[in-house]
């Protein structure tokens, strides 16, 4: 019978005093010695409830095994035969509320770190230069996916490997959507899904660059005139939602979107050094607490504001960022303005907001999202001095994928409609997955539908 | 792919280049623009697109060195490669049979309202045709604007060319004289430009588009920093746009949000200077 160690193995992590200077990564990751005591811990049960959290059912125990055994190119290849970015999941999966939720050791104990051990296993085979498995002859069939993010390169890396010619359309001058763009270089080194991308690649997938697909093509014209057998929509929920109240257009005001491909994408926190300028000053507000949130109070922090706060109109309970990603938002120093709600910001004389006004807010009853109802408290208006504020409450999908596109419907919400198990939309030969279908969620949820849509589509490729 | 075949500079800091890019040549439509990186480390930037060639698979852009990232793009020499460049972004310009229609064009906005020109004088229309400029050498594409005009009025701030007015002077004579005979009216040109040029006609109730041109990071819908308000809504210039209802645009709010990165784009200006040697 295992023996069950109560305790996770430390991992090491940047000291917040020196990491809010810099944008390095936070979690420094295990070594060899610190990754095999970890994994001594999973307990290699006979029937693992691990596996069913993972939205991609990695064999867990069976890759964990391996690292205990010291044996890491087995443990990539059972890890691969899953996830394909290993590297990227392990650093941003919210684990603890899929594998490590259910782990045995969870009840009472410290779960298994599931995904630490994920990353070191990712970092270890990037570092050996990842291996390219045998490909099998090529089917001669070609597939269009729009969009390099999480989904899409998922979606071509299975398509890939299975023999289909694939070629990727990305809108933006760099692969990876969000992984590039939103999640900041401290939750995710760019080097990192810079060289996951190159495996994509040499796995012969084409990534064609500033492809806007509604515009530069249609997916109309990538299936009639440009010879694509299918095609994939992994376009994302990219379109930043805005609170709507009064003020919200003064200068110094940002959707999280905008912040975040500046200083992401742009590498806004190396200007003049790269040419694109961010501009934030003292008293920093972010409107909203999800993982988006986080990540723009903690680059604020790191561009030299001297206050930053997160201004959420739910309680603490109902934060939909990761525990994690809190913990660390605290411990740089971000302040949390719970129960309070913007309605109105004012500016100086050269348009630039200097203020924003609050009401406290109270819970009520659940409402349609199963959260308790945010209620204004009346006559608690105050105002709060800010100079800068970046409005993260959610995206939803941009609507140039629509443009020719006879057939494809959408949702109510702007989404695409697709089937949940297999990706197919209502336009013959289109599928689509990630964000685009379900709005905002997660890294690894649109990785799961990318495989589920590039397993339907290589069965309808074979007929 | 985004080879620089061909360079001209037509006035002081104004210059045209044609750029490869056949994808894009073969969807481009009047009214729309492209975004463009000059090398790794720059910004993204939108420019009109000016002119394309379906056939040769290029496009023209037309640009004024007034930053950073324009002067290095001037530095630039047939042969050498931007560093992205995507599009045809923005809505094309609703060309119709209006009947006669008037395009004015400010500067470096001439070349801007030039393939719209050209666009509603294919469609029928009849074109009457304002453009201006500081001085004479900084006025361009006459011919061009000439070869797509019924009527032409060329103007200069200081006289050294032409009629010596802002484009204002001869538009508000327009209405004066003939609002009745003009259906729709674009402007294009600096923002303060299109400002007046949309208060000058909003008097006679003739419809006034212009094309904004805010600051632009993706140009596809993602972020907002191109917004602006329009008839009291805020609108994503690169994707609702670029063209709107020049009476509706709130004038006051675009021209403070060009204004957001003044100090930054002046250092980044100083020290590019610097290191080209002043």
């Amino acid at each position: 019978m295992a023996k069950v160690i109560p305790k996770r193995v430390e991992m090491p992590r940047q000291k917040p005093e020196e990491r809010i200077h810099n944008f390095n990564e936070v979690a420094l990751g295990f070594d060899m010695e610190l990754a095999r005591a970890e994994a001594e811990r999973c307990l290699q049960c006979k029937k693992p409830t691990c596996i069913e959290g993972c939205p991609v059912r990695i064999d867990i125990p069976g890759f964990i095994l391996k690292v205990r055994e010291g044996d890491l190119p087995g443990a990539v290849e059972i890890l691969k035969s899953a996830n394909n970015l290993p590297a990227i999941c392990g650093r941003v999966c919210p684990q603890e509320t899929q594998c490590e939720a259910v782990c045995a050791l969870a009840k009472k104990y410290e779960p298994v770190a599931i995904g630490r051990l994920e990353r070191f296993v990712g970092d270890w085979d990037l570092a050996r230069g990842a291996v390219i498995p045998e490909l099998p002859p090529p089917t001669g069939k070609r597939v269009a996916v729009i969009g390099a993010g999480p989904a899409g390169l998922t979606c071509a890396a299975d398509l890939a490997r299975k023999g289909h010619s694939v070629t990727i359309f990305e809108a933006l001058h760099a692969p990876g959507g969000v992984l590039m763009y939103g999640i900041p270089a401290f939750r995710l080194p760019k080097e990192v899904v810079q060289a996951e991308i190159e495996y994509v690649k040499k796995l012969g997938v084409e990534i064609k660059l500033n492809s806007v697909i509604g515009k530069l093509f249609t997916i109309d014209e990538l299936l009639e005139e440009q010879g694509y057998d299918a095609v994939f929509i992994g376009t994302g929920a990219g379109l930043p939602r805005f609170l709507g109240i009064p003020g919200e257009n003064l200068n110094g005001i940002y959707s999280a979107n905008e912040f975040l491909t500046r200083v992401n994408l742009m590498k806004a926190y190396k200007f003049p050094e790269y040419d694109t300028p961010i501009k934030v000053k003292s008293k920093v507000a972010v409107i909203g607490a999800g993982n988006v949130a986080m990540d723009s109070a903690r680059c604020a922090l790191r561009l030299g504001a001297k206050e930053v706060k997160i201004v959420y109109r739910r309680s603490r309970k109902e934060m939909p960022a990761r525990a994690e990603e809190i913990h660390h938002a605290e411990e740089e120093g971000v302040i949390f303005e719970l129960l309070t709600n913007p309605v109105q910001f004012y500016g100086d004389d050269k348009g630039w907001v200097k203020g924003m006004r609050c009401v406290r807010m109270r819970l009520g009853e659940p409402d349609k999202s199963g959260r308790p109802r945010p209620i204004p408290i009346e006559g608690s208006e105050f105002d709060m001095e800010v100079d800068t504020v970046i409005v993260a409450i959610g995206a939803r999908p941009r609507p140039l994928i629509f443009e020719g596109a006879t057939g494809l419907e959408r949702t109510k919400w702007g989404t695409v409609v697709a089937d949940e198990e297999t990706g197919r939309t209502t336009k013959e030969r289109v599928w689509a997955g990630g964000d685009i279908v379900t709005g905002e969620a997660t890294v690894i949820s649109a990785m799961g539908a990318g495989k589920r849509a590039a397993a339907d589509i290589d069965r309808f490729l074979r007929g | 792919m985004y080879e620089i075949l061909a360079k001209e500079s037509l006035a002081p800091v104004t210059k045209l280049m044609v750029i490869s890019a056949p994808e894009v040549a073969r969807k481009a439509k009047a009214g729309q623009f492209v975004i463009i990186r000059v090398v790794e480390e720059g910004e993204r930037i939108p420019l009109t697109i000016a002119d394309y060639d379906r056939e040769e698979g290029t496009i023209t852009i037309v640009f004024q060195e007034v930053g950073k990232t324009t002067m290095h793009l001037g530095t630039l020499e047939v042969g050498d490669r931007l560093a992205s460049f995507t599009g045809p972004l923005g809505n094309p310009t609703e060309v119709e049979h209006y009947g006669t229609v008037v395009c004015v064009g400010g500067g470096v906005g001439i070349a801007a309202v030039y393939p719209i020109a050209r666009a509603l004088k294919e469609a029928g229309n009849r074109v009457i045709s304002i453009i201006g400029a500081r001085n004479k050498e900084l006025l361009i594409w006459e011919d061009r604007m000439r070869s797509v005009s019924d009527e032409i009025i060329v103007c200069t701030d200081d006289g050294s060319y032409g009629r010596k007015a802002l484009v204002t002077e001869p538009l508000k004579e327009l209405m004066e004289e003939r609002a009745e005979e003009i259906d729709r009216v674009w402007a294009v040109g600096p923002a303060i430009m299109m400002k007046f040029c949309s208060l000058t006609t909003k008097p006679f109730g003739v419809k006034t588009i212009v094309s904004l041109n805010p600051i632009m990071v993706d140009g596809t819908g993602m972020c907002g920093s191109c917004r602006v308000e329009v008839g009291g809504e805020t609108k994503f210039t690169c994707v609702d746009g670029p063209e709107f209802d020049g009476h509706q645009v709130d004038w006051d709010l675009l021209l403070a949000r060009l204004r957001i990165y003044v100090e930054e784009e002046k250092r980044a200006l100083e020290l590019f200077k610097q290191k080209v040697g002043g």
